[in-house]
Order: structure tokens, then C-alpha cells, then sequence
């Protein structure tokens, strides 16, 4: 038993945290977040100098080999600057489709240009508001000939706008799941881009009979479905990680806010009602991370745990957990929290967007109580 | 970052099962299966079976008798007892007491009082609480009045839990009344068969006699029985404290329990209800396991923290909140899943082997007495609000 970092993890905290405090300040993050793109290439570029873009792919791909429980480090310290770089699509989702799913030649292609953050890549997979099960999707992918014809609807795409390839999740006529490399600039490829309410960037994709060659399909057959639910337990981890910064940070804006500001003649932070509030919030922020190791262990460790049920568990507490956190900074920042004006509201925006992702809350409560139903 | 176990930690959790299949007493085995509650003489039985097997002194140091055992050591311990669903161990005397008096005692008090609290020859039990001194402890009123070789001690005691078991009780008494409320409490240990000590029962909510309330009146105490210096009781006291919290969470009772209700609704008792197609009821029980699990791994971040040589983080301090707010749950599970078979009152199917009356399904009756006494559990050990206060104010420093 044992919960320390190792030193190379300690290593990947740090250099995070550099980065985040040197050059992801709240101003520049907004300045950032307001510009044409929504992040900086520069920033990508360092990122690919240090490593984090290789992060989980294997060695012999350029890769690190890192497991949840680096994953889980990254970010949770990038998550405290709300990072708005592709890292979530690009990385967590898409390169580790590739490195589950794809054939030798696509992995060395693919995974080295993304080590490399010469490539960027978006998965467009889920179609249904919650994004728990990807059977439910109805992109048609049609045998035509030499190759294959794509057709359907991919609503709010991470990051579709910037990427160099999508990969598209399509069913087959017998109903299996295939994925699919797609250019944007394919013929057939419409892309409808915006904001997303947390600052970040997304957009619907369309795919209107678009062609492609049988060898843009990822692997040769393997059960594509299987590496979609596994990834999507590491994209759980992911942005688990993300919202436990998050909310720490939260928990230690909001006791310093409620120490500072004085009414009744004094600091607020005095008033036990309020002091029972910030207890909540710490216990939930304490519960959340315990809950995300938890998650991280059992994705990295094979301990037995089932990955689905380990995601379900860790995104049931992190929703919970967020709404508390969450809700209680801005109540206890009063005014001040429903405005754009303190980093609080943003943190606040990121953690609400965040239970949408992958599966709300609910959504994971409910697969909890069917699994539990079915056993 | 893993909580595998080694492969010693894995032999020691196979020695620790086998213990609790093979070696437990008789009178404990039988009581155990039966799901009966544990009697005094069985109780001690089943302390004593630990003693020998030099297991009572989970928490104590070697040099006193005590296991030496590390914290993954521990967590395998409360694991396997929990999974046998073994007594719990009343912690009065090898829990709070013992330590007190091998940290702080003087080598006479320590010949005198250690082996029979290792031994469970001596039954404890503990007199801090008073009837005006709850959650303001310090303002206890119990008063030693020092008079040649002796104390003088008058006042009332009260939530003295298994006071009528006892042989001992160790008090915070009030030695002074100058300077700091806190610094006039000194800890003293007094004989229950002292004249002028007297114990009367308090009837829970489960129509059971566990607390009482214990009066001294010029109850005469030879200062050899104060323990360190007169006045520090206080700080003797809080330190106490810090020793129930390896078990404080009660985090794998809980897990038995929860596979228990898990049980039920995988294989209804006859009268059970099938609750596993109530969506309402299994959001409750998922939710449960859920935060369970989180508290799970919140205490082993703890015990690996404290196993490093590191003071237990911050987050040691939410355990005795989210523990018994999770214990709390389950008890209100159990009670639903009793349904109308909760209504009838008969202790006694708990304790006598050859009941006149035995209900069925045989926990039912049982699960609304434990509901309503086990409300208890965020009041004990200071209740949940105070440990928000300790929190607020040591933790977030607000």
C-alpha cells in the first residue's frame, strides 16, 4: 500500500505547475480563451518539448508508457489553470483509441506525429446527449466498392475545428462498430465550430456520404467498441482529475474570500454557518480524490476492478462532489461569484461542463444500479 | 501509487482469517452464528482469545505486550474481524485507557494496570461526559479534592457505556477551579467498588441498558491512581483521542454490512422484500457504496501516511464524520428492507440461544432498535458538528 508519487510523477507535477503558474495566469487564460483559436500553438509545442503530448502511448511509438495514475497528476495540475489546449482530444481520447485500436503502420504514423504535436486529432464518437454508450450511435459506415461510405450527425466534437483527423465512430449494416480516419477536408465533411460555456472550443460535424478507403478504419477488425468503453474510463480519469484541482482550488479561494471580506464588522469567515459550509466542501473535496486514486489505481493496477464499474464509481463522486464544491464558492463569494470577473466563476463554469462529460452523474448512478440489478 | 499487499501482508491476512475461522472460542462461534449479541462473559472470552494469541494490544507498542502491528497490519486485522463478523473490541480499556498509562503513567501504574487491561481481566469504562459537560467537556464539574494520601471525589458522570460491566473507570475530574477551565482537569483512575461510587442505568432507545449514568460521592482515591501531573488530564485526554482513529471509520463493518444487504437483495429471505427492482431503494444502496468506497480509500491514505512516519493528513479528520454518516445509511437500508417485519419488539431472539419467540426474517426486529440507538454515533466521540468545528478551525484555520 502505498500513495506517494514516484519521483517521475513528482517530476510531471512539477513541470505542470510551472507551467501554470509562469505562464496560465487568469489574464492570459481569458486572453487566451477570447482569441480566434481558443488555446496557443505555442503552448502545444512545449508541451510536446515536455513529453505530456507521449504521455501514454509505449515506448517504441515515442511514447512514456504512462499509466491512469500519471494521467491522473497531469491533469489534475493542469486542470487548476483550466487549461484549454486539445489535450482532452487529442491525447486522452484519440491517442489512446489509436494505440487500443489501431494497426502497427497507424500507430507509428499516428502516434508519433501526436508525441510530436505535429498532428492534432478529434474523436467524434458519441451522438446521444450523454456519452456512456456508444451502441446507441447511427453513423452509417456503407461498404462501397474499394471503400467505405460515411454518413451522419456527430454533435459537440471536442476541438473538431483544430484537428488534422477525426475519427469517426460509424456502424456497420450487421450493427458493428468501426472507427474511422476522417480528414476534415474530405469531401462531404461539414463542420459547424463554436465556444463551449467553459471557455473552450467544439463543434458539430457532419458527414454527408463522405468516402473513404478501407484501410482508413482503425485495426483490422478488432472489437472496436471494447477500446472505446476503455478509453473512455481513461478520459473519466482524465477530467476526474481536472475537477479535483479544480475544486481544491475552489476550497482554498473561497476560505481566503470569506477571511478578507468583512461584514458585520468582521471577516465573515467567523460565522459558523459559514465555516460548516467550507468543512462540506473540504470533506467532499477529500472524498473526490480518494475516490479519483481509487479510479486510477484500479485502471493502472489490475486489481481485479472492472474499468466500466471503477469510471462509474469515481464519475457518480466527482459529479456529486462538484456540485457541492462548486455551488457552495459561489455562494460563499456571494456577488462577486455569479460575476466574470473572479477566477471562481470560471472554475465554477469548467466543474458544471465537466459532469456533462462522459457521462453526467446520474447517467453513472444509473449504470451502477442496472449493473447491480443484472449481477 | 498501488494498495496491493505484499507478500508478507498477504501471509499475515491468511494467518489472520484462519484465526477467525479456526480459533475463536466456542461460546463466541456459536453466539456469532446464531447472530446473537455478545454477553459479558462471552465478550470477554472472545478479548481474552486476541490476549492469547497476543493480538489484544493492536495499537500498543511491543515493549508493553502490544503487537507492534503496521497500519496495512491493522487494516488487514479490522478486514478479516469484520468479514467474520467478530465482536467488535470494547475499546475502553485496550484502546483509550492502556495507551493513556503507558504514555503517561509512572512504572508503578504500569506493572499495576497493563497486564490485566491487556489480559481483559479488568473491565473498564470511561467517565468524561457529564450531564451539564457534553460537547463543552472542559466545563465538567466532577471535583478530586485532595486531602493527605487521598482524593476526595464528588460529582456525576453520565453515557458511561457499560458501566454496570465495570471494574474500573479512568475520569477527568476537576482538580482546580483558578486559570483555564482546561487546565484544572486532571485523569484519575477509580476503583467501580469504591464506596460511595454508584451505578444507575440509562434505557436507550432500543429499550436496552448500555450507557448509565455513575455517581461518586466522597468517593475516597489514592493518589497513586492520578495519572502524570494534576492538571494536564486534558492534554492526556486529547491524545487519547487520537488513538481510536485507526478503527474510527468503522469502514470494514461497514463494507460487511453493505455485502450483506447486497446478499439479501441477490437472495431474498423469505419475507424480504424484492427491493432490487426499486430504483429508489438502489439509488440509496449504490450511492452508499459509492461514498464507502471513497472513505475506503480516504482511511487508507491515511494508514499509509501514518505507516511512512508521516502525522496523518488532513483528511484524517473527516473520518469519524463520513464514517458514521455512511453507518447511518446502512441502518436506514436495513430498516427498509425490514419493511413491516421491523414492527415487532423482541430483544430477547438477540439473546437468548433458546428463545420463546423467534421471528422471521431473523434480523428484522432487530433493525429498527439499532437504527434508533445507533443515532447515536454522530453525537459520541464529540459529536459531527463539534468535529466540524475542529476542522473549520485546524484545518482550513478559519
Amino acid at each position: 500500500m502505498d500513495f506517494a508519487l514516484t519521483d517521475i510523477q513528482e517530476m510531471l507535477k512539477d513541470s505542470a505547475s510551472k507551467f501554470i503558474n509562469n505562464t496560465y495566469d487568469f489574464d492570459a487564460r481569458q486572453k487566451l480563451s477570447e482569441s480566434e483559436k481558443g488555446y496557443s500553438e505555442e503552448h502545444w509545442q512545449l508541451f510536446a518539448e515536455l513529453g505530456w503530448l507521449a504521455l501514454p502511448f509505449e515506448e517504441q511509438y515515442d511514447g512514456l508508457d504512462g499509466t491512469a495514475v500519471e494521467l491522473m497528476v497531469l491533469m489534475e495540475t493542469l486542470g487548476k489553470g483550466l487549461l484549454l489546449e486539445p489535450y482532452l482530444s487529442t491525447v486522452v481520447l484519440s491517442g489512446n483509441l489509436i494505440q487500443r485500436l489501431g494497426s502497427e503502420s497507424q500507430k507509428s504514423e499516428w502516434l508519433t506525429a501526436i508525441a510530436g504535436g505535429e498532428k492534432k486529432v478529434a474523436f467524434a464518437g458519441f451522438e446521444t446527449a450523454s456519452q456512456t454508450d456508444i451502441n446507441t450511435i447511427t453513423t452509417r459506415a456503407e461498404v462501397n466498392g474499394d471503400g467505405v461510405k460515411l454518413s451522419g450527425k456527430k454533435p459537440v466534437v471536442l476541438h473538431a475545428q483544430s484537428a488534422d483527423m477525426l475519427l469517426v465512430a460509424a456502424k456497420a449494416d450487421d450493427g458493428e462498430i468501426g472507427v474511422y480516419m476522417v480528414s476534415p477536408k474530405d469531401s462531404g465533411v461539414s463542420i459547424a465550430a463554436y465556444p463551449t460555456n467553459d471557455g473552450g472550443r467544439a463543434a458539430d460535424v457532419t458527414l454527408n456520404n463522405v468516402t473513404v478507403s478501407a484501410d482508413a478504419r482503425l485495426g483490422e477488425g478488432e472489437n472496436a467498441e471494447a477500446a472505446i468503453n476503455r478509453v473512455l474510463a481513461d478520459a473519466v480519469i482524465a477530467v476526474s482529475a481536472e475537477a479535483v484541482g479544480l475544486m481544491e482550488k475552489m476550497l482554498s479561494a473561497t476560505v481566503e474570500y470569506t477571511r478578507v471580506r468583512k461584514q458585520f464588522d468582521m471577516p465573515i469567515a467567523r460565522f459558523q454557518v459559514l465555516q460548516h459550509k467550507m468543512v462540506d466542501m473540504f470533506m467532499e473535496v477529500e472524498q473526490a480524490r480518494s475516490m479519483l486514486y481509487y479510479g486510477a489505481i484500479s485502471l493502472s493496477a489490475d486489481n481485479g476492478v472492472d474499468a466500466a464499474k471503477a469510471a462509474s464509481m469515481v464519475k457518480a463522486k466527482i459529479g456529486s462532489a462538484s456540485r457541492i464544491v462548486g455551488q457552495t464558492a459561489v455562494q460563499l463569494h456571494g456577488g462577486m461569484g455569479v460575476t466574470e470577473e473572479l477566477d471562481v466563476g470560471h472554475m465554477f463554469k469548467r466543474l458544471t461542463m465537466i459532469n456533462t462529460l462522459f457521462g453526467s452523474h446520474d447517467a453513472h448512478m444509473d449504470a451502477l444500479i442496472k449493473a447491480e440489478q443484472a449481477a | 501509487m498501488n494498495t496491493d499487499f505484499t507478500e508478507q501482508e498477504l501471509a499475515f491476512q491468511k494467518e489472520v482469517r484462519s484465526f477467525f475461522e479456526n480459533e475463536l472460542p466456542e461460546s463466541v462461534t456459536r453466539r456469532i452464528k446464531a447472530g446473537l449479541r455478545m454477553d459479558k462473559a462471552t465478550q470477554v472470552d472472545y478479548q481474552q482469545a486476541l490476549y492469547e494469541k497476543g493480538w489484544a494490544g493492536i495499537n500498543w507498542p511491543v515493549e508493553y505486550g502490544g503487537t507492534g502491528w503496521s497500519a496495512s497490519q491493522r487494516y488487514i486485522f479490522f478486514n478479516e474481524a469484520a468479514r467474520a463478523k467478530a465482536p467488535r473490541i470494547i475499546p475502553f480499556g485496550l484502546n483509550m485507557v492502556g495507551p493513556v498509562i503507558y504514555t503517561f503513567g509512572n512504572e508503578e501504574q504500569k506493572k499495576r494496570f497493563l497486564p490485566d487491561i491487556l489480559s481483559s481481566k479488568v473491565w473498564w469504562c470511561q467517565g468524561y461526559s457529564e450531564p451539564n459537560a457534553g460537547s463543552d467537556l472542559a466545563s465538567l464539574k466532577t471535583k478530586a479534592v485532595r486531602d493527605g494520601d487521598h482524593y476526595i471525589v464528588n460529582g456525576v458522570k453520565t453515557w458511561t457505556t457499560l458501566g454496570h460491566y465495570a471494574d474500573w473507570i479512568f475520569c477527568l475530574v476537576r482538580t482546580s477551579d483558578t486559570g483555564k477551565k482546561q487546565e484544572g482537569i486532571s485523569f484519575l483512575l477509580i476503583d467501580m467498588n469504591a464506596p460511595g461510587v454508584t451505578v444507575k442505568p440509562i434505557i436507550t432507545l432500543d429499550g436496552r441498558r448500555e450507557v448509565n449514568e455513575v455517581f461518586f460521592e466522597d468517593v475516597k482515591v489514592p493518589v497513586e491512581n492520578l495519572v502524570g501531573e494534576e492538571g494536564k488530564g486534558w492534554t492526556y485526554g486529547k491524545v487519547l483521542l487520537t488513538h481510536e482513529r485507526s478503527n474510527i471509520a468503522g469502514v470494514a463493518t461497514s463494507k460487511q454490512r453493505l455485502a450483506d444487504i447486497k446478499g439479501m437483495l441477490n437472495n431474498p429471505p423469505e419475507g424480504v422484500p424484492p427491493l432490487k427492482d426499486n430504483a429508489v431503494f438502489m439509488q440509496r444502496v449504490m450511492q452508499t457504496e459509492v461514498e464507502l468506497t471513497a472513505l475506503e480509500y480516504t482511511e487508507l491514505r491515511v494508514l499509509s501516511s501514518v505507516s511512512t512516519g508521516k502525522a496523518p493528513g488532513p483528511e484524517s479528520s473527516i473520518l469519524k464524520i463520513k464514517g458514521t454518516e455512511v453507518q447511518q445509511a446502512l441502518d436506514e437500508l436495513f430498516l427498509e428492507l425490514a419493511g413491516i417485519y421491523g414492527l415487532p419488539f423482541v430483544p430477547e431472539q438477540y439473546d437468548d440461544e433458546d428463545p420463546s419467540l423467534k421471528l422471521e426474517p431473523f434480523f428484522a426486529p432487530n433493525a429498527a432498535p439499532h437504527y434508533y440507538n445507533n443515532r447515536k454515533v454522530t453525537i459520541y466521540g464529540g459529536t459531527n458538528e463539534i468535529q466540524k468545528n475542529i476542522i473549520a478551525k485546524q484545518v482550513l484555520g478559519v
